[in-house]
């Protein structure tokens, strides 16, 4: 494309990625009254945000970094609030429900390594604290009367919860077309350069200067954050999901591997592959899951799989999130995690503030991404 | 030929699968058979014949005139079928073709995804024909989904296996040869129908004027001049429709149209749609082979070479899957598809191969002659593919209305699958078939670009139901274990 | 909405819609049996309660949903008919923990 029938943008801020995290955080700046750019690719990109599970989940977070676990609690407290707003601004329901979710153990193996799991993460120093319950097959099946016999017991925690994440992606979108951030998809980013007051983002669709930029690109951010000093090591891990024809309601909280959606259907997942970038959904693995899902909940066995698909979490190094202001170029923010529903609210409510304010406050700073300079140095 | 109907007792693997036990299908396992290839053909209906010849073993409709002639030559490829070494699966569904992961490995190899009966199991085959065929043509009206309201290809197939004609009040609408057809044998059948819509533009017959020296040559001219003649006897028809709906509560009870400046109202117990068909590319899609949007037959075709493999090596699409060309055709076509199989797997030389092509290519270019008149003249309309009327259900399965669609492109969303996360659009159990055509011309009708540009849904398998317990009971590996047990 | 011509001949087959005793003819789909006894629709939809009816007769549209020996969302149209088979129409979305606890009392 020629630089002469190229667009030229102005804004005070652009965010670079359209999907769960960009577009919440979009929501969160447009609502204090800045003015967005939003980028985007077009119809067929990698998209995590087409592939979540839709669960806002707290239980088992943030072993290895106790800030992950208090920023991912904060999240679920502040997600009826975010709800709220989006019901507001756009009259969309996102289904929000926080009914407590529970992971079944179809092992005493497993049952046995989870249990450890809980008590090796809220035996960290500084964890936060919040409640949750060993359960054994019968006390399970009490409050789940449609689990089989493998299972042997599970975790629940009250905090754990689930949203509509389709409509929740379609209610961010628009909301913010009713604040009048200007999106723009099939729109990719080449280069973005420091210009004394601010960034100038090119494309093949043109040029935008912009004061500040938030790049919000899942795994695109890797590529984009050397452009303005920033370090975002992510890489794509593969997780394929199976969702089934509706069904009337049965099953009234999530599992962290199935969930009822509240249109009916059940969402069977959360296997994790390091293939890089491949996508291709593969019979081993998706019959591993339903396996295991009919074995948790046998009436599952008769219904139709209406589709299957794999998509790529956006993973850094140790897992967590990276949340970071350049050193080198003040005004430019990196923003990742593979918990885009969960941490939604975090986003908007919180999130947003500091960027516009322009800094980073101290309870983020483990987010940081200088924690992968430091272990590489050790 | 051998008929199985237990999944347990296919074969690991097969030189040739076939899919589809059409014209196409059958006369491609034959041709596969014929070659001493080991040849699976597998359908999910329970007799072979596919859309067109359905029911051509079974059906009880005596009276050769009733059905046609037409319909009767579908008796030749079945008695070439039956007396080949081909293996036949009827009421099996395959529901997922992807590259063989493990097992000897030549080129091409596949492992393929089957139902029998509610039992699934994965096969492998060094080279896979899809014969999916053609499906009809999304016809979005307002009321498309009350009851009383089908495909006149439906009635056609209730006629054909159980000798059922429409009764009561019966309209039919739309444009093309199937529906002309449809109209006669259900009229020769004894079926009374009180109106033929006929949408067919009439600026299409001054597009297609330049290509009707070929038509005039054609076989199509006779068999269609016999239709429209026929069709006109004691029969009301009204041409130049540009706007129908169907009215009712539980089921249609009227059909509201306009031609002209007219607006009518008659009272209808069944209404019939056609306006052509389409290829069945939800296989092909799901497999990954390139399609391109063909303007002309305004669909999705897959790019495909002279012996019909696709992008995916090992991957061949014979018949109408591969672009609408007629019964006659795709019978031609399925045989030099197997042809090319053949040559594949080393059976063939190169020069046998086009030896025995050769005769085949001659008769495929005479079926093919006058084709491209039809495809002019019977192009839709787009009033009936990008519904005006913002109420109009286009994704039956989900309820999205036109409506819903063209308010969320204005939000920015910019093709079918953000679409589908936005909407749910074509996530329903139809996965798409019924409404893709229409989401695309949607989208790029309201964005102002091609449908090439916009581009189609993504789909995955399985491309056929199946359960949560046949799945399960596949067999694991330990690297499935490893990425999800954790 | 249907009729069937005369004199077709070939066997009868018994079965029930909704517990009221129907025949079809030997080698009909389920679906073609449903028109042929005067049935109006076939399920109602899960998202809106709309009634459907078979549409496409093919195996591509998924309107003709039904219940089949008690399991549900079956292809009528790709399904033949047989002797004492009990079909019932649908209302909304497939219970499977109802199926699944009829399942356990027959069993």
């Amino acid at each position: 494309m020629t630089q002469n029938s190229a667009i030229r943008l102005e804004s005070e801020i652009a965010v670079i990625g359209g999907g769960l995290v960009g577009s919440a955080t979009a929501y969160g700046l447009a609502r204090q009254g800045a003015r967005v750019l939003m980028f985007d690719e077009g119809d067929i990109a990698y998209r995590a945000s087409r592939g979540n599970f839709a669960l806002v989940w707290v239980q088992s977070k943030g072993l290895g970094m106790p800030e992950y676990a208090t920023w991912t609690k904060a999240s679920a407290e502040q997600w009826s609030t975010l709800a709220k707003s989006l019901r507001d601004d756009t009259d969309i329901d996102v289904a929000h429900h926080q009914p407590g979710g529970f992971i079944l153990c179809l092992s005493e193996a497993e049952m046995e390594a989870r249990i450890n799991a809980m008590r090796r993460l809220h035996n960290q120093p500084k964890m936060v604290q919040y409640p949750y319950e060993v359960l054994d097959h019968d006390e399970t099946k009490r409050r789940l009367p449609a689990i089989g016999p493998d299972v042997v017991g599970s975790v629940f925690c009250p905090l754990d919860g689930h949203v509509n994440s389709l409509r929740l992606f379609r209610a961010l979108h628009t909301a913010i077309a009713r604040l009048k951030v200007d999106y723009r998809p099939n729109s990719p980013i080449e280069s973005i350069k420091p210009d004394h007051d601010g960034f100038l983002i090119n494309g093949p669709w043109g040029q935008a200067r912009v004061q500040k930029v938030v790049l919000a690109a899942g795994l695109g951010n890797a590529r984009l954050a050397p452009m303005v000093g920033l370090h975002a090591p992510v890489r794509p891990s593969k997780g394929q999901v199976i969702v089934t024809e509706k069904a009337a309601p049965f099953l009234h909280h999530p599992m962290v591997t199935v969930r009822q959606t509240d249109e009916g259907g059940v969402m069977i997942g959360d296997s994790q592959e390091d293939l890089g970038f491949d996508t291709v959904v593969t019979p081993p693995v998706i019959s591993l899951m339903a396996q295991r899902a009919v074995r948790m909940f046998p009436l599952l066995a008769g219904l139709n799989i209406v589709r299957t698909w794999s998509a790529l979490r956006v993973m850094s190094p140790d897992g967590f999130p990276i949340y970071d202001q350049s050193q080198s170029c003040p005004g430019a923010f990196v923003v990742t995690c593979h918990s885009g529903v969960t941490l939604a609210a975090n986003h908007t409510l919180t999130l947003a503030h500091h960027i516009l304010e322009g800094t980073l406050p101290a309870s983020l700073e483990a987010f940081s991404s200088r924690r992968f300079h430091v272990s590489s140095a050790a | 030929m051998k008929t199985i109907k237990d999944v347990a007792a296919l074969s690991e693997c097969y030189d040739l699968l076939v899919i589809g036990a059409g014209p196409a299908g059958m006369a491609a396992a034959a041709t596969g058979a014929e070659q001493g290839l080991s040849t699976l053909l597998i359908d999910e209906n329970p007799a072979p014949g596919g859309q067109i010849y359905r029911g051509i073993t079974t059906t009880p409709v005596a009276a050769k005139e009733t059905l046609g002639a037409d319909y009767w030559r579908g008796t030749d490829l079945v008695r070439d079928l039956t007396a080949s070494e081909a293996t036949y699966a009827p009421e099996t569904t395959v529901w997922s073709v992807g590259p063989a992961a493990e097992g000897p490995s030549d080129p091409g190899r596949m492992e393929v995804g089957v139902s029998v009966g509610g039992a699934a199991r994965l096969i492998q085959a060094r080279q896979v024909i899809a014969a999916t065929g053609a499906l009809e043509r999304p016809f979005p009206i307002p009321g498309w989904t009350l009851p009383g309201v089908m495909t006149a290809g439906g009635a056609q197939i209730a006629l054909k296996t159980s000798g059922l004609v429409p009764d009561g009040r019966v309209v039919v609408a739309g444009s093309g040869p199937l529906l002309y057809l449809l109209t006669a044998q259900l009229r020769a059948a004894g079926a009374k129908i009180s109106v033929m819509l006929d949408t067919t533009p009439h600026e299409n017959w001054g597009r297609a004027i330049r290509y009707a020296s070929d038509f005039l040559r054609s076989p199509y001219l006779g068999k269609g001049l016999k239709l429209l003649l026929g069709a006109h006897r004691g029969m009301r028809i009204v041409r130049g429709i540009t706007a129908i709906e169907a009215d009712g509560d539980s089921r249609v009870r009227s059909v509201r149209f306009r031609h002209g400046s007219k607006e009518e109202e008659l009272p209808c117990d069944v209404l019939l749609l056609h306006q052509g068909v389409v290829p069945n590319i939800n296989l092909a899609n799901a497999v990954g082979c390139a399609l391109d949007w063909d303007d002309d037959q305004l669909t999705w075709v897959p790019q495909t070479d002279e012996w019909y493999e696709t992008s995916v090596k090992g991957f061949t699409i014979a018949g109408d899957g591969a672009g609408i060309g007629g019964a006659e055709s795709a019978a031609l076509r399925g045989r030099l598809a197997a042809l090319g199989a053949g040559h594949r797997l080393g059976r063939l030389s190169a020069k046998d191969r086009d030896q025995m092509a050769a005769p085949v290519r001659t008769e495929l270019m005479r079926a093919g002659r006058g084709r491209r008149f039809l495809d002019v003249l019977y192009r839709p309309a787009k009033a009936f593919r990008v519904p005006k009327a913002d109420d109009t259900i286009v994704c039956r399965c989900e309820e999205v209305t036109a409506g819903k669609l063209r308010e969320t492109v204005a939000l920015g969303v910019a093709g079918p699958n953000q679409m589908k996360s936005f909407l749910r659009c074509g996530m329903g159990p139809c996965q798409g078939r019924l409404c893709g055509l229409t989401v695309t011309e949607l989208i790029a009708d309201t964005r102002g670009v091609s449908p090439n540009e916009v581009g189609g849904y993504r789909l995955r398998p399985p491309i056929k139901p199946i359960t949560l317990g046949e799945l399960a009971a596949l067999p694991k590996t330990p690297a499935a274990i490893k990425a999800v047990e954790r | 909405m249907f009729r069937r011509l005369p004199d077709l001949g070939g066997e009868t087959v018994n079965f029930t819609i909704d517990g009221r005793p129907a025949t079809a003819r030997l080698g009909d789909t389920v679906a073609a049996a449903l028109l042929a006894s005067g049935m109006e629709s076939c399920r109602t939809t899960p998202v809106s309660g709309a009634p459907r009816a078979p549409y496409c007769m093919m195996g591509v549209c998924f309107e003709c949903l039904v219940t089949i020996n008690g399991i549900g969302n079956r292809q009528s149209c790709l399904i033949p008919v047989a002797e004492g088979m009990a079909i019932e129409t649908q209302k909304g979305a497939r219970s499977i923990a109802s199926e699944y606890s009829a399942k356990g009392d027959a069993a």
